[in-house]
C-alpha cells in the first residue's frame, strides 16, 4: 500500500534534509527520524523520512542469502 | 540501487523458491497479502510462477484508493467543482470514479485539481495561493497518515486559514480482524505490510496470531523479500506454530517509529470508518482532534449528491478475499483501466487492475 | 520587441517584422527569403514520405532540449524510422499573447540548429497568436517530407520469429527530464532528454543491405507501449528481456520513487529496430559508431509464441505480459 524507497541523506539542517537516490534528490521531512545522520539511508515515504534503513541488518540478510546459496552449491 | 538491487537477486529467488517447494506439504495453502503493493510486486516479478499450484495468494484490502467508497470520492469531487478551491492529491486518486464523475473528469471540466508527490507539497500550494481554499484527500494508511499529521501541524504552526485535509485515512489492524471474523475465506497466513508496520510495529499484529491462529510474517517488497516472508510462512504453517515474524528486519522494529506514532495520536483520533465493499468498520478511520478540528475539510459546507454504486462492480467481495476479478462481468469488458467501473481497476496495485496489466 | 502581441498575428506590420527578423532570418532558406504563399520544391522520381505531428510541452526548456529541438527531431524521426531520408520541413506556430520574444528566438534558434544538423530545410511556416490564457507560451506544428531510401522497404509484414530487437541507447530519459523540472516536482536530477534527430543513424544503417524488417521511435507511451503497438493483431510475439534493457540510474532511481515503470516512460531521441537475426551484430556494430546510438543493445526477440503480446522476462527469471500504458502515469504513494 505504501511504496517506500531508501534514500542516502546527504544534507540536514534541523528537520529537514536532502536525500539521494541513484543521483536523484529531493528535499525531505526528518520529524520522524531526528536522529537522522548525514550518510544514512533513510526510507522515505511522500518526502517523509518515516525509518533509518538498519544496513546492519540489511548485510545481516544479505549474508545469509550468501550462506544459503554457498550451501546449496557445495551440495 | 544500493539495499535494493541486492533484493532483487535472481539465484537467491530461485533458491527460496525451491526451499518453498520442498517445505509446502500441506494440501492447500492460502495466503493473504494485506498490502496492496505487495500485490503489484508480485504480478510485476512474476512471483506466482515460483510458487507450487497447493500456495495460492490472495489480495487483502490494503489498496487504499480501493478502500475509499463513493461517498468520499463524492465529496471531493463536489468540493473540486466550488469556484475557489484547489484540490491537491497523490496521483493514486486522480481516475478513481465516484457515484457520477472522477476528478480527472473535473479536471478537464476546468476544476484546479493538483497531483503532489508529499502533503508538504499541497502545504506550499497553500502558501502560494492565499487567496483560494487548498484542500489535500489525505488517503492511505498508517504509513502515510504520520505525514499528513505533520503537515497539519505545521499548518497550525504557521497559522495556516486556507489549508484544510479531508480525511479518508484508515487503519489496517481493524480491517484484518474484519477479514478473519467474517471466516468468508480460510487463511493460513498473512503476508503483513512491511511499510504501514514501520511506523506501527509488529505488536499490534499479535492478535491474529494468538486469538486466530494464523500466520504472521511482515515482509519487504522486493521480490526476495516476498519469497522469504512466504517462505517463513510456510514453516509456521508446518509446525502448527504461529507468532508475528519479522521478515523486513532492516526497516521494521518491534516498537514501530515512536515519533511517527505520537504525532498521529496528537492530530488524529479514531471513528468508525466506511470502507468499500466491508462497510463500517469500528475504529478503522481517522478524524483530527477538536486541537486541529480548524483544518477539517468538513467545515467547508458543500453539497455531495446521493452516492450511487456500480451493481456489477465486485470490488468489495475482491477486496475480503471472496471473489476475484475473473468473477466479474465487467472485467476486461466494459471495465478496462483507460475506463474504470470501478476502484479496483484503477489504482495499479488494484486486484483488477494488477490481474488486467500482468496476469490476464 | 519584448512580449507577443496579439497584432504580431494579425498580418500587418508586425507580423511582418516578426517574420522578416525572425523567421526568416533564422531560418535562412532560399524558399522563405521568397516570401510565397507556398514553398516549390523539386523531388525527381522518389517516393515520397510526408508527416505531420504538433509539439506541446510543459516547460518548453528542458534539460538537454527545448520545444524547438523537439519539434524538428520529432518530425524528422517520423520520417526516418519510414525508411526515408528527411529534407524539407515546415513549422507552424501558434503563440499565446505575451510569450517572451527572447524565448522565441532561443526556439527557433533551436529549430535551426536541429535542422541543420539534420541536412533538412525549413522552407514554409506561419504564425497565429491567441488571446492570454487561450494557449500555453507556445504550440508548434512541423511536418515533413522526405523520399524513400531506394530498395528499402519496412513494415510489420516482414517481422519474423527469431528476429532481434535493438535499441539505441538508455530508455525514459526524455520524460523523467521533463517531468522532474515541471512546476511543483520538487526533485533534482542531472537527466537530460534524448531529444535528437535520428536519420543519419537510420539512414546509415539502411544502406548497408542489412534485413531490417521494422522500425518505430517509442515516444509518448514508452517502449512498452511501441512493442504492442508491433506486435497487435500480429502472428508473432515479443520476448523482453529486463535486464538488457539499459535504463540509465537516474532514472530508475525516479521511477522508483513515483512508482514509474521506465518502459512506458517517453523518449525522443530512441529508434526500436526490429532485424533479421544474421545480420543483428553487424547492425549493432554500425549503430554503436554514432553517439546517438553508443549505448545500442539489444532488448528482445521476436518469438513464435504468445503472438500479439509482448512478453517481460523479469530479472528474476519469471514472465509476466508487457500491456500497452493506458493514460498517464501519475506519482503515486501506493
Ligand atoms: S473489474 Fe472493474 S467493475 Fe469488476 S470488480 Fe474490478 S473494478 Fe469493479
Amino acid at each position: 500500500m505504501c511504496l517506500a524507497v531508501p534514500m542516502r541523506l546527504i544534507e540536514k539542517e534541523g528537520k529537514t534534509g536532502v536525500a539521494e537516490i541513484s543521483g536523484v534528490k529531493r528535499e525531505v521531512r526528518l520529524d520522524f527520524f531526528p536522529e537522522a545522520e548525514i550518510g544514512d539511508y533513510i526510507i522515505i515515504h511522500a518526502g517523509f523520512a518515516i525509518q533509518k534503513l538498519d544496513e546492519k541488518e540489511a548485510e545481516e540478510t544479505l549474508l545469509l542469502f550468501k550462506e544459503m546459496l554457498e550451501g546449496v552449491d557445495d551440495e | 540501487m544500493k539495499y535494493i538491487d541486492e533484493f532483487r537477486d535472481r539465484k537467491v529467488c530461485e533458491q527460496l523458491a525451491k526451499e518453498i517447494s520442498n517445505r509446502a506439504i500441506k494440501k492447500d495453502i492460502t495466503l493473504m497479502e494485506v498490502c496492496g503493493t505487495h500485490t503489484m510486486a508480485i504480478f510485476r516479478y512474476g512471483i506466482k510462477s515460483f510458487l507450487p499450484s497447493n500456495i495460492a495468494l490472495l489480495s487483502g484490502p490494503g489498496c487504499p484508493v480501493c478502500v475509499t467508497p463513493n461517498s468520499e470520492i463524492d465529496k471531493a469531487i463536489a468540493f473540486s467543482r466550488k469556484e475557489e478551491v484547489i484540490i491537491t492529491t497523490f496521483g493514486d486518486m486522480f481516475k478513481v470514479p465516484g457515484s457520477r464523475s472522477t476528478l480527472a473528469r473535473e479536471k478537464s471540466l476546468g476544476s484546479d485539481i493538483r497531483i503532489v508527490y508529499s502533503p508538504v507539497d499541497a502545504l506550499k500550494i497553500a502558501g502560494e495561493n492565499p487567496d483560494r481554499i487548498v484542500i489535500f484527500l489525505g488517503i492511505g494508511f498508517e504509513t502515510t497518515i504520520p505525514t499528513v499529521a505533520a503537515t497539519i501541524k505545521d499548518a497550525k504552526n504557521k497559522k495556516f486559514k486556507n489549508f484544510f485535509v479531508l480525511c479518508c485515512h484508515k487503519l489496517i489492524p481493524p480491517a484484518i480482524k474484519v477479514v478473519l471474523e467474517s471466516g468468508e475465506v480460510l487463511i493460513d497466513g498473512f503476508l503483513l505490510p512491511g511499510h504501514v508496520s514501520i511506523i506501527t510495529g509488529t505488536g499490534v499484529y499479535k492478535f491474529i496470531a494468538k486469538n486466530y491462529n494464523k500466520g504472521c510474517v511482515v515482509s519487504g517488497f522486493e521480490p526476495v523479500d516476498i519469497l522469504q516472508a512466504i517462505l517463513m510462512l510456510v514453516k509456521q504453517i508446518n509446525e502448527d506454530n504461529y507468532s508475528v515474524e519479522n521478515q523486513y528486519t532492516r526497516s521494521v522494529k518491534e516498537e514501530g517509529n515512536l515519533y511517527a506514532k505520537q504525532l498521529m495520536n496528537e492530530v488524529f483520533e479514531p471513528v468508525d470508518s466506511e470502507w468499500r465493499g466491508i462497510g463500517i468498520i469500528p475504529g478503522s478511520g481517522l478524524k483530527l482532534k477538536e486541537k486541529y478540528s480548524q483544518f477539517d475539510a468538513n467545515n467547508i459546507s458543500v453539497k455531495v449528491e446521493p452516492v450511487e454504486e456500480n451493481p456489477e462492480c465486485i470490488c468489495g467481495e475482491i477486496l475480503r478475499g471472496v471473489k476475484t476479478p475473473l468473477d466479474c462481468s465487467l472485467f476486461g469488458v466494459e471495465c478496462l483501466p483507460e475506463n474504470p467501473k470501478g476502484p479496483c481497476m484503477v489504482s495499479s496495485e488494484g486486484t483488477c487492475a494488477a490481474f488486467y496489466k500482468y496476469g490476464k | 520587441m519584448d512580449t507577443i502581441l496579439l497584432a504580431h498575428g494579425s498580418g500587418g506590420k508586425m507580423m511582418h517584422t516578426l517574420v522578416k527578423d525572425v523567421f526568416v532570418k533564422e531560418f535562412d532558406s532560399s524558399h522563405l527569403r521568397k516570401y510565397e504563399d507556398s514553398a516549390v520544391l523539386e523531388i525527381i522520381d522518389k517516393k515520397i514520405v510526408f508527416t505531420t505531428d504538433s509539439y506541446v510541452v510543459d516547460p518548453i526548456f528542458f534539460p538537454g532540449g527545448d520545444i524547438g529541438k523537439l519539434a524538428v527531431s520529432g518530425t524528422i524521426n517520423d520520417i526516418s524510422v519510414m525508411g526515408a531520408v528527411p529534407h524539407f520541413l515546415s513549422c507552424g506556430l501558434i503563440l499565446e499573447e505575451g510569450f517572451s520574444a527572447e524565448e522565441l528566438q532561443k526556439v527557433i534558434k533551436s529549430m535551426k540548429k536541429s535542422a541543420d544538423e539534420s541536412s533538412c530545410e525549413i522552407v514554409t511556416g506561419d504564425t497565429k497568436v491567441v488571446d492570454k490564457g487561450k494557449g500555453d507560451k507556445i504550440f508548434i506544428n512541423t511536418s515533413a517530407i522526405g523520399t524513400m531510401i531506394p530498395d528499402v522497404s519496412l513494415s510489420k509484414k516482414f517481422i519474423e520469429p527469431g528476429d532481434m530487437i535493438l535499441i539505441n541507447g538508455f530508455i525514459g530519459d526524455h520524460g523523467i527530464a521533463v517531468l522532474s523540472k515541471r512546476k511543483g516536482m520538487e526533485f533534482e536530477t542531472s537527466i537530460k532528454s534524448d531529444v535528437q534527430p535520428l536519420n543519419k543513424l537510420i539512414g546509415d544503417l539502411l544502406s548497408n543491405g542489412l534485413s531490417v524488417r521494422f522500425m518505430r521511435d517509442p515516444t509518448r507511451g514508452g517502449v512498452a507501449t511501441t512493442l504492442n503497438e508491433i506486435c497487435d493483431g500480429m502472428e508473432f510475439g515479443i520476448e523482453l528481456i529486463e535486464e538488457k534493457i539499459p535504463v540509465r540510474e537516474g532514472v530508475k532511481g525516479f521511477c522508483e520513487i513515483l512508482g514509474f515503470d521506465p518502459l512506458y516512460v517517453a523518449n525522443e531521441g530512441k529508434v526500436i529496430i526490429v532485424i533479421k537475426r544474421e545480420d543483428s551484430d553487424k547492425a549493432l556494430e554500425i549503430i554503436k559508431k554514432f553517439p546517438e546510438g553508443r549505448d545500442a543493445d539489444f532488448i528482445g526477440e521476436v518469438t513464435r509464441e504468445n503472438a500479439g503480446r509482448v512478453i517481460l522476462r523479469t530479472i528474476i527469471g519469471s514472465h509476466r505480459i508487457v500491456d500497452m500504458l493506458s493514460g498517464e502515469q501519475l506519482p503515486r504513494i501506493c
